[in-house]
């Protein structure tokens, strides 16, 4: 769906300071051979299945389906991937590209801190040197991912400027790509920025996509009507809509983080409140005021808490191909304490805008429909904030 | 012949940088006339955005500072028509691409072109996204400024074929700030940029001192500085204009 300057519909592109130019194009140059390289994919699925455990599992959330009664629900299990959530499999993706370009050090943002301690855990396990800039406000909220990747060897950089979160964290990362090319890999966590990213990044998630179809082939026999994913940049998501963005007859559903809802200003719902415009390298749509300046956005979720949203997603909406919804924080919590109680399954946060909107979706349906949730992450790394926004008073 | 090549009539060029609305606009307009008043032959106001991914700290500091203080793209162009009444060199904008997009491109450049501004620089809009505006500012006479960087390499031939105005050399890699050494090798990216195209080149990106912009002036036809101007501003504030004076002196006096 890319044409040769990286858009999607008006979407997309690459507006980056001239002094990147080079190193995306090598970039890209460098992902057209590999992909089609048969080592490079024989390296990549050994890594994806013997390093990070995949496939992972489609599972038939059978209490959860009785209890709400509607639709029939499985859950994609991308919580039990190495390290916790779908980012590895972008991350070990680019980290081998990264390494046959002959790069030896990788930089990354992050927001809640899991594509941090991804790709730290990809850096040690290819010897490659790692610095994750990191909000400031969100190294407090992810204390434990903070040490978790100074422990696999990564120089975590907290940022303070802007709002502290994860834009900021991007805005640092650019500078410092900016500033140090020839022997770095600017490994970017989901699929936004400037062409080739959000195409690589989707390509190396689309394998969720993949799974979902054979497992769901095998069980049912059938494709699902919808699959549910939760959309902060978007990447879990458009890895699970991927493979079936050309079968019309199932809904693509993307949860955006409402915060405290669209109405406010708490909010990080970038395609029910945003417009488009141009930032972090891409055209897409971004929360901003009449001015474009980038709006501060909110979400109880720091892997959400982002004012844009990927170029492909953009283009989804504008289509009709995708339909985008914003989940409350409120709903959010009391779908990571219902998964928790009715399946034993404790998801990210993030995951859990996914869980709530398929908790008001499935009871409407008849119990002849199937809906996949991807369950992007796990929910350890929550639990004492989710304890605090319920008055508890745990520290990590 | 477009105005801003009559900011290199005047021997080598000097090209202050000014963010707008930093600590105020009116201080932003004295400070505009004192640089004009000491020699500036080109004036680059900044449109500040809130996230400027090119700038390094002192003009990120500068950037929040004028939001702060309200500055808005409609107030920045209400000043600068004031300024265009007795203020006659060449001026253009720095901004970020969405500063122009979400006030709606045609109206933003055509608005440029009603005030009297020359030129715009978009640090995020390089060769391959320049046709995003380039078809607007051609038809409201307003130069695109294109950049080159040490890592251009290939691409400085192509970018100065299709250069408008002047062509904006980045010193050195990173962001913009001062720097206390400039290691790039200059002379052979100036060296290329003549072999294809006729309009003139200044560097930017680290310059401070009138020691550096000399010898930067030796290579190039003029010389951006931007880091060491807005932390005059952040030091001196609304008393700014007279000590930017003096400096804008010092350094066209070193170039000359």
């Amino acid at each position: 769906m890319t044409n040769p300057k990286g858009r999607f519909g008006i979407h997309g592109g690459q507006y980056i300071p001239e002094t990147l130019m080079n190193a995306v194009i090598e970039l890209e140059e460098a992902y057209n051979f590999f992909r089609k390289d048969s080592d490079f994919q024989k390296e990549l699925t050994e890594l994806f299945n013997d390093y990070a455990g995949r496939p992972s599992r489609l599972y038939y959330a059978e209490k959860m389906t009785e209890d709400l009664g509607g639709a029939k629900i499985y859950l994609k299990r991308e919580d039990l991937n190495h390290t916790g959530a779908h980012k590895i499999n972008n991350v070990l993706g680019q980290a081998l590209l990264a390494k046959k370009m002959g790069k030896t050090r990788l930089i990354a943002e992050t927001g809640a801190g899991q594509h941090g301690v991804a790709t730290a855990t990809a850096a040690a396990l290819l010897g490659m040197s790692c610095v994750v800039f990191m909000g400031e406000e969100d190294t407090v909220r992810q204390a434990l991912n903070v040490y978790r990747m100074r422990l696999l060897g990564a120089e975590v950089i907290p940022v303070k400027t802007g709002t502290a979160t994860l834009k900021d964290a991007v805005s640092e990362a650019m500078r410092e790509w900016t500033s140090r090319i020839s022997d770095t890999h600017y490994c970017l966590g989901s699929v936004m920025g400037p062409h080739p990213f959000p195409t690589i990044v989707r390509d190396f998630q689309a394998v969720i996509s993949k799974e979902i179809k054979t497992q769901m082939l095998e069980k049912e026999g059938r494709l699902p009507n919808a699959v549910i994913a939760c959309v902060g940049g978007g990447s879990n998501a458009i890895g699970s809509f991927y493979h079936f963005i050309e079968d019309k007859d199932v809904k693509l559903i993307g949860c955006e983080a409402a915060g405290r809802g669209i109405g406010t200003f708490e909010t990080a719902a970038t395609i029910a409140t945003g417009k488009p415009g141009i930032f972090h390298g891409m055209k897409s749509y971004f929360c901003q005021d009449e001015y474009g300046q980038i709006a501060p956005v909110y979400s109880i979720s720091a892997g959400l808490d982002y004012p844009g949203v990927g170029p492909e997603h953009a283009h989804l909406h504008d289509i009709g191909r995708a339909e985008y919804v914003p989940v409350t924080d409120d709903e959010a919590v009391e779908a990571f304490e219902y998964l928790a109680k009715t399946e034993g399954i404790i998801p990210a946060i993030e995951s859990a805008h996914a869980v709530a909107y398929t908790m008001k979706l499935s009871p409407t349906l008849d119990k002849d429909k199937i809906l996949v949730i991807t369950i992007s992450g796990r929910g350890d790394k929550d639990c004492a904030a989710i304890a605090r926004y319920r008055g508890e008073n745990i520290y990590e | 012949m477009s105005n801003v090549k009559k900011a290199f009539e005047n021997g080598k060029a000097f090209i202050p940088f000014i963010t707008c609305g930093d600590p105020d606009l009116e201080t932003t307009a004295a400070v505009v006339r004192a640089a004009v008043n000491h020699g500036a032959d080109l004036i680059e106001l900044g449109i500040p955005f809130s996230d400027p991914t090119a700038e390094g700290p002192v003009i990120q500091g500068a950037n929040l500072r004028a939001l702060e203080g309200g500055v808005t793209t409609d107030k920045i162009f209400d000043m600068v028509k004031a300024l265009r009444r007795d203020v006659t060199v060449p001026m253009v904008f720095m901004t970020y691409a969405n500063v122009v997009f979400s006030y709606g491109a045609e109206k933003f450049i055509k608005t440029c072109y009603e005030i009297g501004m020359d030129g715009l620089i978009l640090p995020d809009l390089p060769f391959e996204e320049k046709e995003e505006f380039a078809p607007l500012c051609r038809r409201y006479g307003i130069d695109l400024i294109s950049l080159i960087a040490p890592t251009s390499e290939n691409r400085i031939a192509m970018i100065a074929k299709e250069a408008e105005g002047f062509l904006y050399i980045v010193s050195s890699l990173g962001v913009t700030g001062t720097r206390k050494e400039i290691t790039t090798d200059l002379e052979s990216m100036v060296r290329v940029v003549r072999e294809n195209t006729d309009i003139p080149c200044a560097i930017g990106f680290g310059i401070s001192t009138p020691e550096q912009a000399r010898k930067m002036a030796d290579m190039a036809d003029g010389v951006i500085v931007g880091s060491a101007i807005v932390r005059l501003l952040a030091r001196h504030g609304r008393d700014a204009a007279a000590p930017i004076g003096d400096y804008v002196a010092s350094m066209k006096g070193a170039i000359t």
